[in-house]
This record gives C-alpha cells, sequence and structure tokens, in this order.
C-alpha cells in the first residue's frame, strides 16, 4: 500500500466520522442528565432538510446553518417538553420523534431532491467536532455545571433536595442533544453529501446511540469510538475493492455487535455499571412524589 | 398559574378517552400541515382516510397492513405490561422470516400441506430465538434490554440482506437482491380470491382473544398487572420476575416472527431487503394507542394501517412523499403521550 493510499483513506474515514462524532457527543451530554433520547436519527434528518432548503433558496450559509440549528432546538424542546413537564415515557417519546422526523423532513425536502448545491469544506466541521469533545469533556469533568449536569443524571431526587433545578439542567442537554444532532445531519446534507434525498442518514442516528453506550459515556472514548466505527465501515468498502470475499454485512454490524457486548460486560457487574452509566437515565422525574 | 396534582381518583373514562383525544388533535394539527403545503384539508383528508377503504381491494389491503400491526402489537403488549420495553420487534420479525422463508427455500419443489405449517413454526421460532437473546442478557447480567434488542434489530436486517444478495439469491432474478419465490405449497391462503387479504386475519382475532383470556382469567396475567403496576409488590408476593421477563420476551418474539412470516408466505411471496414498512416499530404506537388492551389494539391497528393506507393514495393523488404517513403516526404517538398526563394529574388553571 503506497502512502497516497493511506492517506486516502483516512482523509474518507476523518469525512465520514463526523456526523457520528457530532450526534453522538450530544447524545452523551443528553444521557450524561439522566434522559434517554432516541429521536437522534430524526432530528439528524430534520436538520439536514432544514439547512439545505434554506441554503437552495437564501444561497446564504449562515442562514441555512441557524435554521437547521433551530429546528434541533424545536424539535428537541417538544421531546423535551413531553417527557420533562408530561413525564411521557422516554422511549416511546423518542421513537416518536425519530418517526414523525423521517416523515416531517421527506415531506418538506419532497422538492428539492436531487437539486444541486455547492457543498461546504468539511474540515471546518472536523475541527468544530474534535475541539467540541474536549469542550465537552472539560465541562463534564471540571465545571461546576458539569458536576451538577451528571448529578442530575446520577440521582435526581438527591440533586432536587440539593437545590438544583434537575428540569431546567436537562432542558439544557437536552436541546444540546437536539441541536448537535441537526448540525450532525447539516454535515451531512450541506458538506459530505452535499444533495438532499429521502432518509439519507441512513441508520447513523442509530449507530450514534450505540456509541454512547460503547463509550461507556466518555467523551474521548466516544472520539475514539466513533473513528473505529467509521473506520469499520470505510474498511469494508476497500475490502470489498480489493477482492477479500468476507461479505459487508458483517462489518456493517459490526458496531451494534461491539456494542451489545461492551453493555453486557458493564452491566455484569454492578460497580462498573455505577462507574459508568449514568444511573437515573429513562427514570422520569416526579416532584410531587 | 397553572398547577397540577396527582390524581387519587383513577379514571377509567380518561383512559380510555385519551387516544380519541389524540386522533382528534393529530387530524386538526394535520390539517395545519396539508394547509402549509398548499392543499386543500378536506380533500386530502378524504384521499387520505376515506377513499382508501371505499372499495373491497382498499378494504382488503387494511387488512393486509393492520394483521402484522395487531399480531405484533398484541405480543408487544405483553413485555410493555410487565414494564420490559422490548422495541426490537422489527429484528424479530426479520428473524422470523428468514426461518421461516428459509424452510420454505429448502423446500422449493414441495407440494406438502405441511410446508407452510413448517414454516409458520420456524417463523415463531425465528423470532422467539431472537427475543430471548435480550432475555438472557437482562436476567443473566442485567443488560439494558431497550439497547440490546434495538441494537438486535440492525443486526437482523443485515443478517437478512447477507441472505438475500448472497447464499439465498434467485439464480434467475437478474442479479437483483432477492430470493426464488415460495412454492404454492408455502404460500399463505388468501381470503378471498383475486385479493390479498390472507388467513392471518384469523390468527390475529386468535391471539387477541386468547391475550383477553390471560389477561383477565389467568394466574399470568395477574402477575404481569402486579409486577407492571408495582415490582416491588410482586417481588412481596413472590413472582419470580426473570420468569416474567423470560415469557413476556418470548411471547413478544414469537409473535413478531409470526408477523414476519406472515408477511413474506402472504402478500410477498419471496424475501428481499425490505420485507417490512417500519412494522414492527410502528407496532409499538399500535399497543401504546390500543391501551395495551387486546381489543383497543385490534382497533388501534387498523387506525394506523390506514395511515399506511392513506399515505400511498396521498402520494398518487396529492403528489406528497408517502411518508406524510409516518407524519401522522409520529403526531399521534405524541398527542397520546402528552394526553396521559391527564389521566396522571389534574390541572387547575388559577
Amino acid at each position: 500500500m503506497s502512502i497516497e493510499l493511506i492517506i486516502g483513506i483516512l482523509n474518507i474515514v476523518l469525512i465520514s466520522t463526523t456526523p457520528l462524532v457530532f450526534a453522538g457527543i450530544g447524545e452523551l451530554v443528553t444521557e450524561k442528565s439522566g434522559v434517554l433520547n432516541l429521536g437522534l436519527e430524526g432530528l439528524m434528518l430534520v436538520g439536514a432538510v432544514t439547512g439545505f432548503i434554506t441554503l437552495v433558496i437564501t444561497g446564504n450559509y449562515f442562514y441555512s446553518l441557524f435554521l437547521s440549528i433551530i429546528s434541533g432546538v424545536i424539535l428537541s424542546g417538544i421531546f423535551a417538553f413531553l417527557v420533562l413537564n408530561l413525564m411521557t415515557n422516554q422511549i416511546a417519546t423518542g421513537l416518536a420523534l425519530t418517526i414523525f422526523g423521517i416523515g416531517l423532513s421527506a415531506m418538506l425536502g419532497k422538492k428539492f431532491g436531487g437539486t444541486p448545491i455547492n457543498g461546504l469544506n468539511p474540515y471546518y466541521f472536523i475541527v468544530i467536532s474534535f475541539l467540541l469533545v474536549f469542550f465537552v469533556a472539560y465541562f463534564l469533568s471540571k465545571t461546576k455545571t458539569g458536576l451538577i449536569v451528571r448529578a442530575v443524571g446520577e440521582n435526581h431526587n438527591s440533586a432536587y433536595a440539593l437545590g438544583y433545578n434537575v428540569i431546567k439542567t436537562r432542558y439544557l442537554t437536552i436541546i444540546f442533544g437536539g441541536v448537535m444532532s441537526s448540525l450532525a445531519g447539516y454535515y451531512i446534507s450541506i458538506c459530505y453529501a452535499p444533495m438532499w434525498q429521502e432518509g439519507m442518514t441512513a441508520g447513523r442516528g442509530w449507530i450514534a446511540l450505540a456509541l454512547v453506550v460503547f463509550a461507556t459515556w466518555k467523551p474521548w472514548r466516544l472520539l475514539v469510538g466513533a473513528y473505529i466505527f467509521g473506520g469499520v465501515a470505510i474498511m469494508q468498502m476497500n475490502l470489498q475493492a480489493i477482492g477479500v470475499k468476507l461479505p459487508g454485512q458483517f462489518f456493517n454490524m459490526m458496531p451494534y455487535l461491539a456494542t451489545i457486548i461492551v453493555l453486557v460486560f458493564i452491566s455484569s457487574n454492578k460497580l462498573r455499571l455505577k462507574l459508568s452509566a449514568p444511573s437515573s437515565l429513562n427514570i422520569p422525574f416526579e416532584k410531587n412524589q | 398559574m397553572i398547577r397540577v396534582q396527582l390524581r387519587e381518583d383513577y379514571s377509567n373514562l380518561i383512559f380510555y378517552l385519551s387516544p380519541l383525544v389524540a386522533v382528534a388533535l393529530t387530524l386538526f394539527f394535520g390539517s395545519f400541515i396539508f394547509l402549509i403545503l398548499d392543499l386543500s384539508p378536506i380533500e386530502s383528508f378524504k384521499i387520505f382516510f376515506i377513499s382508501p377503504i371505499s372499495n373491497s381491494y382498499g378494504i382488503s389491503e387494511l387488512f393486509v397492513k393492520a394483521t402484522p400491526l395487531a399480531i405484533i402489537a398484541l405480543g408487544l403488549s405483553y413485555c410493555f405490561k410487565n414494564n420490559i420495553y422490548n422495541i426490537g420487534a422489527e429484528g424479530q420479525l426479520t428473524m422470523g422470516a428468514i426461518f421461516g422463508g428459509g424452510i420454505g427455500l429448502l423446500f422449493n419443489d414441495s407440494t406438502s400441506v405441511f410446508l407452510l405449517p413448517l414454516m409458520i413454526l420456524f417463523g415463531v421460532i425465528g423470532g422467539a430465538f431472537w427475543a430471548t437473546i435480550p432475555a438472557i442478557l437482562k436476567t443473566k447480567f442485567n443488560t439494558n434490554e431497550i439497547l440490546t434488542s434495538l441494537m438486535l434489530t440492525y443486526v437482523a436486517l443485515f443478517i437478512l440482506d447477507y441472505f438475500v444478495v448472497g447464499p439465498w439469491k434467485d439464480p434467475a432474478g437478474y442479479g437483483l437482491p432477492k430470493s426464488m419465490p415460495f412454492p404454492d405449497a408455502g404460500r399463505l391462503p388468501v381470503l378471498i380470491d383475486g385479493l390479498r387479504v390472507h388467513i392471518g386475519v384469523y390468527f390475529a382475532l386468535i391471539i387477541c382473544l386468547i391475550t383477553y383470556i390471560i389477561y383477565n382469567k389467568t394466574l399470568f396475567g395477574f402477575k404481569l398487572k402486579v409486577t407492571g403496576l408495582s415490582s416491588k409488590a410482586s417481588q412481596y408476593a413472590g413472582f419470580k420476575y426473570k420468569n416474567l421477563i423470560f415469557y413476556t420476551f418470548i411471547i413478544s418474539g414469537a409473535c413478531a416472527g409470526l408477523a414476519g412470516l406472515f408477511e413474506v408466505s402472504g402478500p410477498i411471496g419471496l424475501l428481499y431487503r425490505d420485507i417490512s414498512p417500519n412494522y414492527g416499530f410502528t407496532a409499538i404506537i399500535v399497543a401504546f394507542l390500543g391501551r395495551l388492551n387486546p381489543f383497543g389494539i385490534i382497533l388501534s391497528s387498523l387506525l394506523i394501517a390506514l395511515t399506511y393506507l392513506g399515505a400511498e393514495d396521498a402520494q398518487l393523488f396529492l403528489k406528497i412523499p408517502s411518508a406524510v404517513g409516518f407524519v401522522f403516526q409520529g403526531l399521534v404517538l405524541f398527542f397520546l403521550l402528552g394526553t396521559d398526563f391527564l389521566n396522571k394529574y389534574k390541572v387547575f388553571i388559577k
């Protein structure tokens, strides 16, 4: 293998993995505060289509990025209202968000499929994704607000008794996660593709969800995990190209299988589970009780 | 100022009324969506909800779509009643189709009357097998069943993909990723000649009745109810929670596997990549919308099946993507979950 080929492959891995980093780091913060949002795929698609449509209509990258982010704020805000104020089941609400987002994005983007645009340079976003992981790692471990987020996710009743605003904290982390998912979608439709196509995120939302568990809720591990997952996907294509006879589907299921194995490993030991997973994950907070 | 207070009097009326409120709210917001798209809401609703079932073909299609939804949702209701979140029905459905369909392909020159029952049996086994994995992981290693059952769905979809592009690809299929058709003996009998509605409808009704009896007349149903309401009370009563997890997972997996086999041996007739338009996930909506009540699930499966048909007609006549059906499904679940709040809390406005 020549140096050029290796650099070429690394380049593709960098470009294709970035949406996983965005969506994953957002979900990580949301889950650290004790909320499981299964709506990533829907959020990504709506973020992708909003950004794309705005760019086609206005031709302005700033507006398109802005509206894409706004779409994430609105949708995740609805999710937050349902699970936090109305205390709905997080699993069902997240699935509803995904189903709704798949439908909404397809409807909005109907007229724009196949419209050509000038894509943005992906390298800005790649740099931002690394900075984000650094920022989130620092935020969660070194700042007071980060500690509050973690306290709320570990035991919301204690956090509430200590005087922290559980609902407000979770609103902010859910909306942060939503915005990150929209950014992931924006990156896919504006930088990576650049085009719009129904269902173009192709299950990356679910991989990002798996990634958070795979990384045992730790930001730096999430970055490494994202590049492992992304690298496996690219490696599969290259192996096929040079004629290796292993079926591609087995590479594609690797991230999911690896996540199950990690999940079994951390949950089989009570202490290990406590050290990795936020204890209040997926448990609704009821103030009145 | 809005104040909420936990309800002490549990209201059955609100419990069963809230799905209707959710549907009404969905229609209300849906009309705005049509307005934004520059379509007349009344005309659109007619195309979406009435014209699809205005002829015998449409009604048959309604049952074709409602059958898998009802069967899967009935199975899922066991899990959800027990507060176990199996969200991997789509994967279990796929496994049922692989196992049962595999039998159909293995004996592809068979004319035996036993072929179809054997396929059904293997479909059920396939679905149940796939559901046993999260059940074992949950009971042995305390692993979160939500995440494992979801991950296994994607594993199952890739396994199906492997078979239809690899070993089971039809040699006479022009290289398309699909298997050869099942023999006639492996096809599900239709109820009316020329229409696609098949005997799966009877299975759905039988499963509904059995479920009703189990929930209301058996100790097992009682255990599920108690565990769902309070896992502590169930522990004090000495119910074996781990066994309940196992049984509910196996029942829901078996139902999903059955639905998957019915899809491939009924309307589809062979194996290919997209055997299910998200039935496994949509059935979760059906189960919630039917309030985990067996008869409620039958009704909600018909309603959600209508959103599939309406979406197809909307694509044809209104030129909007069929994904609009997903918008309605998502909305109805949002509103249902939201209105459940009124079931638990009283709201005062001062």
